[in-house]
């Protein structure tokens, strides 16, 4: 229970910091921590039932969240040769009030679901929401691609820790299958990123509009 | 069986990537679509049995959108093979900015095409929500590099928000998965598998306030992927740069997909008895997508995103079928039949256009009709199609819609049809017939002296199907819209 | 009134000093330098209550007034404040309030007193004196509040026992969120690294050492003297929330007094590893503290 509860709070403290950071290396490392954290939820959350199916979830998960994506993405900020966000559209300490009442939000909305009896942590289901509007927010918010990335993994952050507290009947098939999807979206969006680089010497999404009526 | 539908073309598109020989992929490809259609086709005679436990299997819906999928795909992979010689020469002038791109190398292009049709077969075979959602989000990444096969800046653009308002939206449908889940998990009981027809049958053990959750997220992320304004933000840009056949692609296929993701939330919805709830939310998305359609098609300068639009509009209408319960269902299942076959011949016959004028401007093309009698003869048609005149299939569904809401006693809903639906007229009418006619620049006559049959066979073939299905609903196809319909109104 | 409640108010008055030289002790050891004697600020105060003080002409009784009302309103704050587990002096319901109030009212005199120069340059530091503490002070607030809120009292004397008491088995998450906001509003309301830096004398950095020149003498020991208690009764608040009651009153007492210094130590660590914030990012972290704050009463109510 505390256990859970400890990785809970760091979420949100990692949401919070990536709202009013910057520096786009160190908003990479604390998705990365975000992740390995998250890892460690389903072993976690169901102590009682440790099974070779969380702990491949979470090694899984580790792997992808904490490692691979984080290369990736200190790749693209590396090749693009930026290391901050640019004036975001919504400064940072609007951004961290913002913060603080989306989590207000959260947890009002929970209030008015009923929540299973099973769930290992109350601060589950507000939390996660919390993730997936801090990550919604921050890629209607920012202009650097790689941010927006950012702001797409905590979203997925988010509900991967609400389907792994409160879902836990989902099989182990499809939550492969979503972490590949996650693992090819970005991909194919760092991809994206390198073009973008290429094609326009920087990779500020604002400047992303040709397209319009 | 239904595995094979789903290996052929995965392993194909695999294939695709390692293959040196242009002319021997282009022949995968199209002995690929080949392979497809004909399972297809034997899925028509014997219902394939279900695999996986149950996860995969084909239902009426699923039959219906699969056949629309594998058939649009095989006559698409002519056009792309014609397609892909032509434009084979490396450097390439941009028509609109007048800069030199490159293209995708050709494998990717074909690979992924080929992935594409894998993940949609996928889509539609799929009874479980997470795998359907898995899938669904598969066919946005695969038909990513597709948008992004003219390497020019325009073109990332378009990938760039598709990638991303597509990826945001389907992690919601994903957040709407577990929400399903808690769904089914009675509070005191173990849960039951998140199968379409295990849903179906315990529909009064799901827990109601999690469904409406699950119902309106699913709404917004499968909405996105099909286009409902006001989710529609990424379609005309991702319509309009990528290749014409992707376009037609994406619009005939992947809205569909998407569709029938939200077919399936609204079965299950219907079982719970929560049918009129969901028919609340499509009657909603429907008429605002409708709107929007009629708005954004008022003086549209750029053809591509004018049937770009369309779509949002034909999406609209077929939302709003949905929408009217089991009369207008039926309806809405025959509208996208009929506009995928007619959008996707549009955007192939797009393509002959852009390859011939060089420009995607409305005001700068003119007298398609004497510069490319052919291509000119089937774009009016295409048009007259697309608006929904008769003989054409969409005056059928179109009306079959009318009817519904005529008969509910809607009476706002059918004069916000009908307005919009005269406004699309008019819009389009000044757009097609300024194209179609007049006298054509010297350079359009001259530059490519006739159109080619991979050019004009596709749109034509479809352009007779859409006719095909304006004159008689085929008997077989009848009972699957039937019974599909079956499914979402109320029982009596 | 029972006798103890005179302890920590006696405590503050005599001790409080101290802990400024603690801070420099540990500075000076991070430095490699011995560092003034424990005891300097004592006899800095010795030497400033015997000399005159110089007025300038332009300067009117609001200047002179100024320290003596500051310091009024600290001393008066010093009453509400426990000490671990001994009780305040003072104590009613909602008591946090007002302590949030003195220490605003003794602000407000400081800032006024330096407006009252009317050098631009005091001016300056007056703005972001108050811009800072605007932010620092709803950070306060929230804290406090959820505090009481978990305690379910609202008086500091025992709703900082309670929480120690027992609160940190299930809700350590929370009363850390809290600690931590704390921590950050102690550096920020008494000028220290990483808002201000207390050693500087760069004319575009200060923030409280530029609104304090112009003072001398007697009025200056009690801005010093003042400035030394606040710290003390912040780091009371933090203390307070840790140590929990013994039963034994000697133990308790050196518990407690372990934790002030305890807590001094940290912030000379804090000063001596980090560097000053840009001015530009001090809003920053104070919103931040004023977040995690708000995200411990949300996480709270659970």
């Amino acid at each position: 229970m505390n256990n859970t509860n400890i990785i809970l709070v760091l979420v949100v403290l990692t949401n919070l910091k990536l709202l009013g950071s910057s520096r786009l290396g160190a908003s990479i490392r604390v998705v990365a921590m975000q992740g390995v954290v998250l890892g460690l939820l389903p072993i976690l959350a169901h102590t009682n039932e440790l099974s070779v199916r969380f702990a491949v979830l979470a090694a899984g998960t580790i792997a992808l969240k904490g490692i691979v994506f984080p290369w990736f993405l200190f790749r693209a900020v590396w090749e693009a040769e930026v290391t901050r966000e640019v004036e975001p559209y919504v400064g940072y300490v609007t951004s961290l009030l913002a913060g603080v009442l989306i989590l207000a939000v959260s947890f009002w909305m929970c209030e008015r679901l009923p929540m299973p009896e099973t769930l290992a942590s109350s601060w589950l289901a507000p939390v996660a929401f919390f993730s997936i509007f801090a990550g919604l927010f921050l890629i209607v918010s920012r202009k650097r691609a790689v941010s927006q990335v950012l702001g797409f993994l905590v979203l997925e952050n988010g509900v991967y820790a609400f389907g792994v507290g409160l879902a836990p009947h989902t099989s182990l098939l499809v939550e492969a299958g979503v972490l590949l999807d996650v693992f090819v979206a970005v991909f194919v969006m760092g991809i994206t990123i390198f073009h973008i680089n290429r094609e326009f010497d920087h990779i500020e999404t604002n400047r992303l509009n040709t397209l319009k009526d | 069986m239904i595995l094979l539908l789903f290996i052929i073309p995965a392993l194909a598109g695999l294939a695709a990537f390692a293959l040196r020989s242009p002319a021997v992929r282009r022949g995968l490809l199209i002995g690929t679509a080949l392979v497809h259609a004909a399972l297809t086709a034997i899925c028509w005679q014997t219902t394939p049995s279900p695999a996986l436990g149950g996860w995969l299997a084909l239902d009426a819906a699923g039959l219906l959108f699969l056949s629309i999928t594998s058939g649009l795909f095989l006559v698409a992979s002519f056009y792309a093979a014609g397609y892909l010689g032509q434009q084979a020469n490396k450097h390439i002038t941009d028509a609109e900015e007048g800069m030199l791109f490159d293209n995708a190398p050709e494998a990717v292009f074909i690979g992924c095409l080929l992935l594409f049709l894998a993940t949609m077969t996928l889509v539609t075979v799929s009874q479980h929500f997470g795998l359907l959602w898995v899938a669904v989000e598969a066919t946005t990444l695969a038909s990513a590099p597709l948008i992004y096969f003219h390497r020019h800046h325009r073109s990332l653009e378009a990938t760039w928000k598709y990638l991303l308002v597509c990826s945001v939206g389907i992690a919601l449908a994903l957040l709407a998965c577990f929400f399903l889940g808690v769904a089914a998990t009675p509070p005191n009981g173990e849960g039951f598998p998140l199968v379409l027809s295990d849903l179906v049958a315990k529909a009064q053990q799901l827990q109601t306030p999690w469904l409406k959750a699950a119902c309106l997220l699913f709404f917004v992320g499968y909405g996105t992927k099909m286009g409902l304004a006001p989710l529609h933000t990424w379609l005309p840009d991702a319509h309009s740069e990528a290749p014409s056949v992707v376009s037609a692609l994406l619009s005939g296929a992947v809205l569909n997909c998407a569709f029938l993701g939200l077919v399936r939330v609204q079965q299950v919805c219907v079982a719970a008895g929560l049918g009129a709830f969901g028919r609340d939310v499509w009657l909603l998305l429907g008429l605002v997508s409708l709107v929007v359609g009629a708005v954004f098609i008022i003086g549209q300068t750029d053809y591509k995103r004018l049937l770009a639009y369309s779509s949002v509009e034909n999406m609209g209408i077929i939302a709003l079928g949905v929408g009217l319960g089991s009369a207008g269902a039926f309806g809405a299942m025959l509208h996208a039949v009929n506009h995928s076959l007619a959008k996707a011949m549009l955007f192939l016959l797009s393509g002959n256009i852009l390859a011939r004028y060089q420009t995607k401007n409305i005001a700068q093309v003119r007298g398609l009709l004497s510069a490319a009698p052919v291509t000119g003869v089937l774009w009016v048609a295409g048009f007259l199609a697309i608006t929904g005149t008769p003989p054409f299939g969409l005056f059928l569904s179109k009306f079959t819609i009318l009817k519904a809401a005529i008969d509910g006693g809607r009476t706002w809903i059918v004069v916000m049809f009908l307005v919009a639906v005269g406004v699309i007229f008019i819009g389009m009418t000044t757009a097609f017939f300024g194209m179609a006619q007049g006298v054509p620049d010297k350079g359009a006559s001259k530059l490519a002296n006739r159109d080619r049959w991979w050019q004009i066979a596709p749109p034509a073939v479809l352009g007779l199907l859409v006719l095909w299905l304006g004159l008689a609903i085929p008997g077989p196809l009848n009972n699957v819209l039937r019974q599909i319909a079956a499914t979402l109104g109320d029982a009596p | 009134m029972k006798p103890e409640s005179f302890i920590p108010l006696l405590l503050a008055l005599m001790l409080s000093p101290l802990l400024p030289g603690v801070i420099n002790r540990t500075k000076a050891l991070f430095a490699g330098r011995r560092g003034p004697p424990l005891l300097q600020i004592y006899f800095d105060l010795w030497k400033l209550l015997h000399k005159g003080a110089v007025y300038s002409r332009t300067t009117t009784w609001i200047f002179r007034a100024g320290p003596m009302l500051g310091l009024a309103a600290v001393l008066t704050a010093a009453m509400l404040v426990p000490l671990g587990n001994f009780p305040a002096l003072i104590a009613f319901p909602a008591d946090f309030l007002l302590f949030a109030g003195l220490l605003g009212l003794m602000r407000f005199f400081t800032v006024l007193a330096a407006l009252d120069t009317g050098s631009s340059f005091e001016g300056m530091g007056a703005s972001r004196e108050v811009f800072f503490s605007a932010l620092a002070e709803p950070a306060l607030l929230v804290a406090l509040a959820t505090l009481a809120r978990q305690a379910g009292s609202y008086s500091l004397s025992t709703l900082l026992g309670q929480v120690a008491g027992g609160h940190w088995l299930h809700l350590g998450p929370v009363l850390a969120l809290v600690m931590i906001a704390l921590m950050i509003v102690l550096l920020a309301e008494n000028a220290r690294i990483p808002v201000d830096d207390p050693n500087t004398h760069l004319e575009l950095t200060m923030i409280h050492e530029v609104m304090v020149l112009d003072h001398g003498g007697p009025d200056f020991a009690f801005i010093v003297y003042g400035a030394a208690l606040k710290l003390w009764l912040l780091a009371a608040l933090v203390v307070g929330m840790v140590v929990p009651a013994t039963g034994a009153p000697g133990l308790d007492l050196a518990l407690v007094m372990g934790g002030m210094f305890a807590v001094a130590v940290v912030v000379g660590v804090v000063e001596s590893v980090m560097a000053r914030l840009r001015l530009a990012m001090v809003p920053q972290l104070l919103v931040g503290a004023g977040a995690l704050a708000a995200a411990a009463f949300l996480l709270g109510l659970k």
